[in-house]
């Protein structure tokens, strides 16, 4: 048996592979982490990484590193923390392994507000460190209050939130679509590298702001997820075990669009990521629902990985979104068919 | 089949239906000739249609907006709208499954991104050419996502359905955006083309894929009979003697030549099929030998209508009809998922 741990009002069970998994993730993603600092146009020893960080480093790769990398590599992270443990709410609140920000519509109404400012200003907002983000955050949120006030009907269920999900979802790419159609072709280039999700060229700005709005919505999940999984035995159980799910699943809604929307402003409307990173991780700790904490880790170990391959294996300063996309749409087939596979008649 | 006592009024009242719906195509086209960035009186559409100009510049001009821009795109929005109209029905009534839509389920995808390979690789620019692919990638798409959710028993299940082809979609998407970035050309065809309109299509293409629907729909009519039965489950199908392999693969063939005669002539629609799926049957009952012919004339009709509002809307600029379509097909999906229409298998 397990025994169980109790600090102050909290308690919980102590597993001791849950936190092992959760240790070896962290001590991987670290490790992707330096990789991804160290591999450039030169490289940087990865002892030296290690030293630079520690604030013991030489000035060519200190500049180097805390200058041109850094904010790359933390965007990365940060926004790969964001969509794991996004996608682990929602889908713990639908109960679907498939039902991920993207579907929901979140990811492409902070696309259709972004292509708007782009194509609007011009390309001028590409380069900003403020328009474009700001833009892109506050269309998810809206799209996502949208999709939640559709699908609000005496309370909220999973089945109908998707549908109003995918719903919203084509009528805000309707409008990516005609705003990239009537605007000038090369505002629609830009439009459209912002478009596949990309970690190029970030700076400490949006690092500072990713990390910030992060950190704090992840705390705020953690503290009210304690009541996440007596909610997997649906809401009659919940109720009398003390949950008052409405208000919970409200709340964890409302976090995971905020942190799809601060990850989709930071780095684009990277796919897939949302999806695999909980689903992975629900399966490497064994566990019955997608785990929170890993699956922020393994989202930020998926999004430095892919940088990583994009940049040292394809040709053309390819973006990451294709690397997640090439991951994830197998992984969604498998998905599939082992549903439905397992689905009694 | 011979109707007699009881059974014979409803069938007059759906055949005067019918009718009723061909008066309101007529008109339409009527209007869809008239309307535009310059507005005509039927009396110059008939000149221009029939006329002979002579010397007058004046009438010269009008026989040429006439004939070469208003004629070839009503013609095939009608041919376009009846195609989706009739692969909506059929596809629904084969999956039983009230959400399945041709755009929703990757076909439109899979078609784009056909042709931005096509365009990209091939070096291809003509309609004509990367039509091939666009039905080629339509159909693929299409298959693909439909074997996908129907494997094992999770057939008919409305939810998988959709989450295959809303995953499949974000995978194309992204794989048809990487291609488009490396190459200017190739992303100023695919953002016209995604915007799915049925303005300035050649004659050649028109006719193309016009024998195509024609061909689609005469498979679909002979499989109507197969259709009803099929509602009544496979196993009571298959009891009353219906030849299964032959009914099913008869109705993929016709979807497929629908659909991809459809898309590939005029870039993705999405929610046509499905929307007049659902009035068709709210008209005529479940009865497919009524519900289909009723979805395409409904299709046309409201293809038709939308392309003629979106040349009212934005005057003196246009909305492609497709933009159009998704515009009003995503809040009469959200309506029907907040009336329950759809349920979970």
């Amino acid at each position: 048996m397990h025994p169980g741990v109790r600090i102050g009002r909290w308690s919980w069970v102590w597993r001791p592979w849950v936190a092992l998994v959760t240790v070896l993730l962290a001590a991987a993603t670290f490790l992707v982490f330096c990789v991804s600092i160290s591999v450039g146009d030169f490289t940087i020893g990865l002892d030296a990484v290690l030293r630079t960080l520690a604030g013991q480093g030489e000035r060519v790769d200190e500049f180097v590193i805390m200058d041109l990398r850094m904010p790359r590599a933390l965007v990365g992270l940060i926004a790969g923390i964001a969509l794991g443990v996004s996608g682990a709410l929602t889908q713990s609140i639908a109960r679907n392994p498939l039902a991920s920000p993207d579907v929901l519509g979140i990811t492409s109404g902070a696309s259709a507000t972004a292509v708007f400012i782009v194509t609007a200003s011009g390309g001028a907002a590409i380069g900003s460190a403020v328009g474009l983000p700001a833009a892109a955050l506050a269309g998810g949120l809206l799209t996502g209050f949208v999709v939640y006030f559709l699908a609000w009907k005496k309370g909220i269920d999973g089945f109908r939130l998707i549908l109003i999900g995918v719903a919203v979802n084509a009528a805000m790419q309707a409008l990516t679509t005609w705003l990239l159609a009537v605007a000038d072709i090369r505002d629609v280039a830009r439009a459209q590298a912002w478009l596949v999700g990309s970690l190029q060229s970030r700076t400490w700005t949006e690092v500072w702001t990713a990390l910030w709005l992060t950190a704090g919505l992840v705390l705020a999940v953690l503290v009210v997820a304690f009541h996440l999984r007596p909610m997997h035995f649906g809401d009659d159980v919940a109720a009398g075990l003390g949950v008052r799910h409405g208000a919970v699943r409200s709340f964890l809604l409302l976090c995971a669009v905020l942190l799809a929307g601060v990850a989709v402003s930071a780095a684009g409307p990277v796919p897939f990521v949302a999806l695999v990173g909980p689903q992975i991780a629900m399966r490497l700790q064994r566990s019955p629902v997608p785990p929170l904490i890993a699956s922020g880790l393994f989202g930020a170990l998926l999004l430095i990985g892919s940088d990583l391959v994009a940049r040292v294996v394809l040709p053309n300063d390819l973006p990451v979104g294709i690397v997640t996309a090439v991951i994830g749409g197998p992984f969604l087939v498998y998905l599939l068919v082992r549903a439905n596979l397992k689905r009694p008649a | 089949m011979e109707q007699r006592g009881p059974d014979a009024s409803p069938h007059r009242r759906r055949l005067t239906g019918l009718v009723c719906l061909l008066a309101l195509l007529a008109a339409a086209t009527v209007l869809s000739l008239v309307i535009g960035t310059r507005a005509l009186s039927p009396a110059e559409v008939w000149q221009g249609l029939f006329g002979d100009p002579g010397g007058d510049q004046q009438l010269v001009e009008v026989a040429l907006i006439v004939q070469t821009l208003r004629v070839p795109r009503t013609v095939l929005a009608v041919f376009a709208g009846l195609a989706l109209g009739v692969a909506g029905a059929v596809i629904q009534g084969h999956t039983r499954n009230p959400i399945a839509d041709t755009g929703l389920l990757g076909v439109n995808a899979g078609a784009s991104f056909a042709v931005v390979l096509a365009v990209s690789l091939l070096g291809l620019r003509n309609p004509l050419e990367y039509l091939w692919f666009a039905f080629v990638g339509a159909a693929v798409a299409g298959v693909v996502v439909f074997g996908l959710s129907s494997l094992g028993r999770g057939a008919g299940n409305p939810l998988t359905l959709v989450l295959a082809g809303q995953g499949v979609t974000i995978f194309l998407t992204a794989l048809t955006g990487a291609v488009a970035l490396g190459d200017k050309q190739a992303l100023d065809v695919l953002r016209f083309f995604n915007a799915g309109s049925v303005q300035g299509v050649g004659w050649d293409v028109i006719f193309l894929a016009g024998g195509f629907i024609v061909v689609g729909l005469g498979v679909a009519a002979a499989n109507l009979p197969a259709i009803n039965l099929l509602n009544l489950g496979d196993d009571v199908a298959r009891g009353l003697g219906v030849n299964m392999a032959r009914g099913r693969t008869m109705g993929v063939l016709a979807v497929t030549l629908l659909a991809g005669a459809a898309t590939a002539a005029c870039g993705p629609i999405a929610f046509l099929g499905l929307m007049v799926a659902h009035i068709a049957r709210w008209l005529t009952g479940p009865d497919y030998r009524f519900l289909v012919p009723y979805a395409g004339l409904l299709g046309a009709l409201v293809l038709l209508v939308g392309d003629i509002a979106g040349r009212l809307v934005v005057r003196p600029a246009e909305l492609q009809a497709g933009i159009v379509i998704s515009l009003i097909g995503a809040p009469f999906f959200a309506a029907l998922v907040w009336l329950g229409k759809f349920r979970q298998a």
